[in-house]
């Protein structure tokens, strides 16, 4: 028993010494938020700011006209491109696990197989194709060729396989037709399901860079990603500025992920096991 | 063509199915499937973007080009690099975590938490933070300084400047996969474990014969992931090295030269789409090899 307290010990060092490695960086970035430019550069390993300010924050929203918009853009994007995936892939799931029509195989063969396409295959054509539809610099350019996904589609079949057949049956004794159970019985039951989805999906959306890098051609249309490398090369050295946006980047992720948590482990758990 | 009777429930049901069905089967189309064939079809071609878009069918000249390209080469030999040295790292350090994790600690909640922190952040965010604590007067510099290390001009050494991004990546990607194997470490059960003390096994031992053979599928998943995701290097290469891929192409990968052939320049799209599409193939082969190797690994 003691050498099983030493042992503790030492895993404890471990965990607790990568948790610091962890969170440094996010600390670090966190005070430069709220430092004046000049005490970040005269140097020194200060985490609490001598001359604490929120200057930083007022200043990109109200001196820097892109950044709002670019937060707005942002929220636009991933809002709408989660909104259309839950609602897409979980038709696409529910039609796949649950009603028969002819090619349905062949249909969740092809999107087994367009899971292991890598997305730089089709960056380039895409781009032409948004440029013939007039797409390019738009929302809808950065919305519509993500609006559904293969993994989740997956995942959504999975999930409608198990679920219980009688409850649907009972909808449908109490008169609702098919789109009646689907969105008013069997879509709320799958919340759990559905919150899992919702992070990694806004994620995706809200991170994205080499997309909107390449739609986004307009300096007004940028999201925030492509914002921030702008905003990094055109005040390369205002790390204040840079701080503080990054931060109010990386907050709403932070904001989602703590109301989700349980989901989110749930749902990597899921693709673990895959 | 032979007509097939259905009943008109059955009639109605494949209706809904492709009504259910039809946002995914356009998307896919449009921008997955349709795309793929496009690029193949790109790729043997010259394009021309300016005025009206013309393709000029050019054979293989898009892939034999690649053999004199000293860049191609020089992506390629980064981007290999770059996975050999990320992939196997991530991998033991997220095994090892999730071990030390599971060992039964008080605030596996607290830890998970942090450690989820830069899986969660986007890139643009942690490069911006990385460069900043990189600079030759940073953080990282002033702590390796004051402890007596040596320091490095981190992002503008060219021999230095692919290994910041891959301290910065395995440091952001290692926690994902930590979480994945904590997720399967749960599900091994404890009689195998209790079976191992009877024989005497120590801590280290059952972490061998036990552990890393029970994590076995897993650890196939998180090194397919790891090699998918590694092969596509971009965004901090890109946001690294403002687009170029320097100082001295050291950061250039196969993702970046993709772009700058396609979207800098404008008139080389058909030679980056033969790019990509080998790239393409060379991450399906990877993968392929991977699942192969693990397969006849089960054998024994």
């Amino acid at each position: 028993m003691r050498q099983n307290n030493f042992g503790k010990m030492v895993l404890y060092a471990i965990l607790t010494s990568y948790a610091i490695v962890t969170m440094i960086p996010f600390i670090w970035a966190l005070s430069a938020s709220f430092k004046p430019l000049g005490e970040i550069l005269a140097g020194g390993l200060n985490f609490i700011p001598e001359n604490f300010t929120f200057d930083n924050y007022t200043t990109i929203f109200t001196e820097q006209e892109l950044f709002p918009r670019w937060l707005l853009n942002s929220v636009i994007v991933a809002v709408v491109g989660t909104a259309l995936n839950l609602v897409f892939n979980s038709m696409a799931g529910y039609a796949l696990a649950r009603l028969s029509f002819p090619g349905k195989k062949a249909l969740f063969i092809t999107i087994l197989a367009v899971l292991m396409i890598p997305a730089q295959v089709t960056m380039i054509p895409n781009f032409l194709i948004l440029k013939e539809l007039g797409w390019l610099n738009s929302y809808q350019g950065l919305i519509v060729p993500g609006m559904v996904n293969a993994t989740f589609i997956f995942m959504m079949r999975q999930f409608f396989i198990n679920f219980p057949r009688e409850v649907e049956e009972a909808a449908a004794i109490d008169g609702l037709g098919r789109f009646g159970t689907f969105f008013r019985i069997v879509m709320p039951m799958a919340k759990p399901a559905l919150a899992a989805q919702a992070i990694f999906v806004f994620m995706a959306f809200w991170n994205n860079f080499m997309a909107p890098l390449i739609i986004m051609t307009d300096a007004s249309m940028y999201t925030l990603p492509v914002g921030l490398n702008a905003f990094q090369s055109d005040y390369a050295t205002y790390w204040n500025y840079i701080m503080a946006a990054s931060m109010v980047f990386t907050l709403p992720v932070l904001i989602i992920y703590m109301f989700f948590n349980r989901f989110f482990l749930k749902g990597l758990s899921f693709r673990g096991d895959k | 063509m032979a007509k097939r009777k259905y009943t008109k429930s059955q009639l109605r049901e494949a209706g809904q199915g492709y009504l259910f069905m039809s946002p995914t089967i356009l998307t896919l189309l449009v921008f997955l499937i349709g795309p793929i064939i496009f690029a193949v079809f790109l790729s043997f071609n010259r394009v021309q973007l300016l005025g009206d878009t013309s393709f000029t069918f050019a054979g293989f000249d898009n892939f034999s080009r690649m053999i004199e390209d000293d860049r191609a080469i020089i992506a390629l030999k980064n981007t290999a690099v770059y996975v050999a040295v990320v992939v196997p790292v991530q991998t033991v350090l997220a095994l090892v975590l999730a071990a030390t994790l599971n060992a039964g600690m008080k605030g596996e909640k607290f830890f998970r938490i942090v450690y989820f922190l830069p899986t969660l952040t986007s890139s643009a965010v942690l490069v911006m933070i990385f460069m900043w604590m990189y600079r030759p007067d940073g953080f990282i510099n002033t702590i390796l300084g004051s402890v007596g290390l040596p320091t490095y001009n981190w992002i503008n050494d060219p021999n230095i400047a692919l290994i910041s991004i891959m301290i910065m990546n395995i440091w952001a990607t290692a926690p994902f996969f930590m979480v994945i194997y904590l997720a399967a470490l749960q599900d091994i059960p404890e009689s195998l474990y209790e079976a191992a003390d009877l024989d005497g096994a120590s801590g280290i031992q059952k972490f061998w014969y036990v552990t890393v053979p029970m994590l076995r599928p897993v650890t196939a998943f998180a090194v397919i992931m790891g090699i998918i995701g590694t092969f596509q290097l971009f965004d901090q290469s890109y946001m690294f090295s403002g687009g170029s891929g320097g100082p001295d192409n050291s950061t250039l990968t196969v993702v970046l030269l993709v772009y700058q052939y396609a979207f800098a320049t404008y008139d080389q799209m058909g030679y980056a789409a033969a790019l990509a599409v080998m790239l393409a193939i060379v991450i399906l082969s990877a993968t392929l090899i991977q699942r192969k190797l693990q397969k006849d690994e089960q054998v024994y």
